[in-house]
């Protein structure tokens, strides 16, 4: 359609663009191409390799394939033997880098961006690295019905934000947008007090944003005709037109079904997370075609509408025919242990390849990127990790981890070991920031 | 037959049909009886409740008739040396919330037998894994928040469950403890000043209540009298600190009035191993996979293992959640221990045996020996695995669990 383009060729928006593109730093890759020989590669996407050859260059992926396969010339090479090479960790939820979105004013604010709160130096974001993450969506909160627009990064050693964004062909931000339903969102007015008000005011909003569009359509590119530029309704007009992704939050049952009705009255393209209560409904979100980015939890609780939360969330939905991705919702549980998440998915009766896919390439799709990241194939960028065992063992470690074929984690170099152990110096001296309840000090 | 005792008649009969003990043949392919060597092929015998023998499969005569349970690894019913399971409620709404109460900074008399809730859904979740005792009761968060208590996990009736009514005395130093704004204390100092003042208060309590006149004792005080069970090292102080700092002022605080404490928490243990070891107290330490943030920003999921090489006395455990997980699995936290510089063995032994010996309770429990209480867990594999199930638990020779977890 017209109108998103319309939109971000707006002076304003181009010079965003440049600042962006200015500032971007690429962190150097291999100039020789670099072969790691003899590990297990877990392709994800094709078969897997029991004692593979992986080739990256420049930042890509040039060669994957079975033991013998030719080298380029130049190469460097990697005996790395009794090892495990599989695709970096695609985290469709987190919130490392600590940012908050929309504030207390206004229980709907597409406008906040959490571009613009992200922190870099965070120790959340090295601590990601241990874990193997390599690509995130980090998400503002979930204390409102629309708390802002989400950031989908790769964790790149950044000195600034704008190392870590991915952009598109045209020089878009990936990101998707942040909405919540249930108790979370539930507050004193302005904001809503029941469930049907929740859906109510998102409905009036997403209306609103409609015939915002109509009303520049009908201006046919006529300056004087459009109307006056809206942050907000912008965002939402690019959900409308299935351009941004609505990544919502979810718990309860009804409330899974009321985000399926406000997706199908608006036609919005959504990834369900959390949705604590899946293995009731998953039937009906399959019918729905919608992708869920499940949270596997030490136990269930802490809040009524997450009692019934299950690890059999993951094999309910697989075996419901509906795609599967996961999350940390990082600080909630540890970027560093997030393929345990998976292992517990396992443990409950998901398949093993479900499960792997569901980390990488699954993640990927939920964020739009799989044609760059997600799977070991040729074309595809170096986004892969290294363990030293069976990626659902609890004695496996990450041995390194590799961005765009740029090593950002190595557990060998004490510095980095400590982002994985933890110790003196490698925590966040600030409590970690949650939707509703302040942080973990004033919660307790 | 009177209605009221109608009632009485069939909760004796429920009592009774959820609380027998069977005769019961434990087979497993691997028995980590956590007193002495492992045994390969064995067989636990469990009868009234007891363990009546232990052996390799060859050597032990089987009874007929007995209920047999077969597993892969046998190990004995978990111990979480510290929890607020049954108090911290897993709905974390203010009415299933009992392991702080905000209204003063020490209240020792605050009992935990009088607010158990053996029936809160993560008593049963955590003894799905395998947990069938606990260290539970009043929770971090005030300078002394009241007393702790060691119950199985089943029966969920109190009296029946009780191992020990009045375990430890829970308190907090650091920033843990400070009160809430413009209350005392509001800061590290100041909770040790009001620390020592209410020691000495009990110390004075004590040498009062010994004056042969009668007359000249002083009036019953329930808080001084807690404290006083703390002065004379028969309830234990069970102190949570972080900071290295906070730690030290801990040691003080027991060298001065001679108390017995336990530290517990204790982020910074790596940066203080000399002065924990010479103390001789031992560490509940925090739970592997704790949050690192604010006090607790250095901690490590390796300090499992720097205590056990220092010599240290620990358990480990699941803690205090104040949002998710409500609550962590002890079990869990002991495998991240194992895959982090712990060894299997000493991990398995910090949530049975070694958190029986520092809880006082290893007459009864914490290892699978002739006399014992039959307290066991069932594994289709490696305990500390992801993708291992819990498959069978006794608690007290109650067959509670069957369903893989």
């Amino acid at each position: 359609m017209l109108l998103p383009s319309m939109i971000r060729f707006r002076p304003a928006f181009l010079a965003f663009l440049a600042a962006v593109f200015g500032g971007a730093v690429l962190a150097p890759a291999q100039e020789t191409p670099l072969a790691l020989i003899g590990a297990q590669l877990i392709c994800v996407s094709g078969e897997t390799h029991e004692e593979g050859v992986l080739v990256v260059h420049r930042g890509k992926i040039i060669i994957v394939g079975p033991r013998g396969t030719a080298l380029p010339a130049g190469a460097t090479t990697r005996d790395v033997r009794g090892q495990i090479i599989m695709p970096g960790l695609v985290d469709t939820h987190s919130h490392i880098g600590s940012p908050a979105g929309g504030d207390q004013s206004a229980p709907i604010q597409p406008d906040t961006r959490v571009l613009d709160a992200v922190d870099v130096r965070d120790a959340s974001i090295q601590k990601a690295q241990a874990g193997g993450l390599t690509t995130a969506n980090i998400m503002p909160g979930s204390g409102h019905l629309i708390s802002g627009q989400t950031l989908y990064v790769k964790l790149r050693d950044g000195n600034t934000i704008d190392d870590l964004l991915i952009t598109d062909k045209a020089g878009r931000v990936a990101g998707g947008l942040k909405m919540a339903n249930g108790t979370n969102s539930r507050k004193d007015p302005p904001f809503p007090g029941t469930r049907a008000k929740s859906a109510a005011l998102v409905r009036e909003k997403f209306i609103a944003a409609r015939e915002y569009r109509e009303k520049i359509v009908r201006a046919k590119g006529d300056v004087d005709k459009l109307p006056p530029r809206d942050l907000a309704l912008e965002i939402l007009v690019e959900v409308l037109e299935r351009q941004r992704v609505v990544h919502h939050h979810t718990h309860r049952h009804d409330d899974i079904l009321t985000v399926l009705r406000l997706q199908k009255e608006f036609g919005f393209r959504v990834v369900l997370h959390h949705v604590s209560d899946a293995w009731k409904v998953s039937e009906e979100i399959a019918a729905a075609n919608v992708p869920c980015s499940i949270i596997l939890l030490d136990s269930p609780g802490g809040k009524l509408e997450a009692r019934d939360v299950d690890w059999k969330n993951g094999v309910a939905l697989e075996k419901a025919g509906v795609p599967v991705g996961f999350h940390t919702d990082d600080p909630v549980t540890d970027s560093r242990l997030f393929l345990r998440s998976a292992a517990f998915a396992v443990r409950a009766g998901m398949s093993r390849a479900g499960a792997l896919r569901a980390l990488t390439l699954t993640g990927a799709e939920m964020l739009d990127l799989q044609a760059r990241i997600g799977s070991l194939e040729v074309g595809k960028d170096a986004d892969f990790i290294l363990l030293s065992g069976d990626p659902f063992s609890v004695y496996t470690h990450v041995l390194e981890t590799y961005v765009d074929g740029v090593k950002v984690f190595d557990r060998e170099k004490e510095k980095d070991r400590r982002w994985s152990t933890g110790g003196y110096g490698a925590g966040n001296p600030r409590a970690a920031h949650l939707c509703c309840f302040g942080t973990w000090e004033e919660a307790r | 037959m009177k209605k009221s005792a109608r009632y009485f008649v069939t909760l004796t009969c429920l009592l009774a049909a959820t609380t027998v003990a069977e005769d019961i043949v434990v087979h497993g392919a691997i028995i980590h009886t956590m007193a002495g060597a492992t045994i390969r092929d064995g067989v636990v015998l469990i009868r009234g409740g007891k363990i009546e023998s232990v052996g390799e499969a060859a050597s032990v005569k089987i009874p007929a008739g007995w209920r047999v349970l077969k597993a892969k690894v046998v190990t004995p019913g978990l111990i979480d040396a510290h929890t607020v399971v049954g108090f911290s409620g897993i709905l974390n709404q203010p009415q299933d919330q009992e392991q702080l109460e905000k209204s003063a900074p020490l209240q020792p008399d605050l009992r935990a037998i009088d607010a158990y809730n053996g029936r809160d859904p993560l008593v049963e979740y955590v003894r799905s894994f395998g947990v069938t005792t606990l260290h539970t009761g009043h929770g971090p968060g005030a300078l002394i928040s009241g007393q702790t208590m060691i119950v199985k996990t089943y029966p969920p009736n109190l009296d029946l469950a009780l191992i020990n009514p009045a375990a430890m005395t829970a308190a907090t130093l650091g920033s843990g403890a400070k009160a809430e704004k413009d209350k005392a204390p509001g800061t590290a100092s100041k909770a040790v000043a009001m620390f020592r003042a209410e020691l000495i208060k009990a110390e004075d309590y004590v040498a009062k209540g010994k004056k042969s006149d009668i007359e000249k004792r002083p009036a019953r005080d329930l808080r001084l009298e807690v404290l006083a069970r703390a002065l004379d090292g028969e309830q234990r102080l069970l102190i949570t600190v972080h900071r290295h700092q906070d730690v030290i002022a801990a040691l003080r605080l027991a060298a001065e009035f001679k108390l017995r404490i336990v530290l517990d928490g204790v982020s910074d243990a790596p940066l203080v191993l000399d002065e924990i070891k010479k103390s001789g107290f031992p560490v509940f330490l925090h739970p592997t996979m704790y949050r690192a943030n604010n006090e607790t920003e250095n901690l490590s999921i390796e300090t499992a293992s720097k205590l056990r090489n220092a010599g240290i006395p620990f358990a480990l455990q699941s803690g205090f959640e104040n949002y998710v997980p409500k609550t962590r699995i002890v079990l869990f936290e002991a495998a991240i221990a194992a895959a982090n510089g712990l060894s299997q063995s000493d991990a398995l032994a910090a949530i049975t045996i070694d958190a029986a010996k520092l809880l006082g309770i290893q007459q009864r429990t914490g290892s699978l020996e002739i006399g014992k209480d039959a307290d066991l867990a069932l594994y289709d594999g490696d305990p500390f695995e992801y993708t291992t199930h819990c498959t069978g638990v006794v608690v007290s020779g109650v067959v509670t669990d069957v369903q893989p977890h």
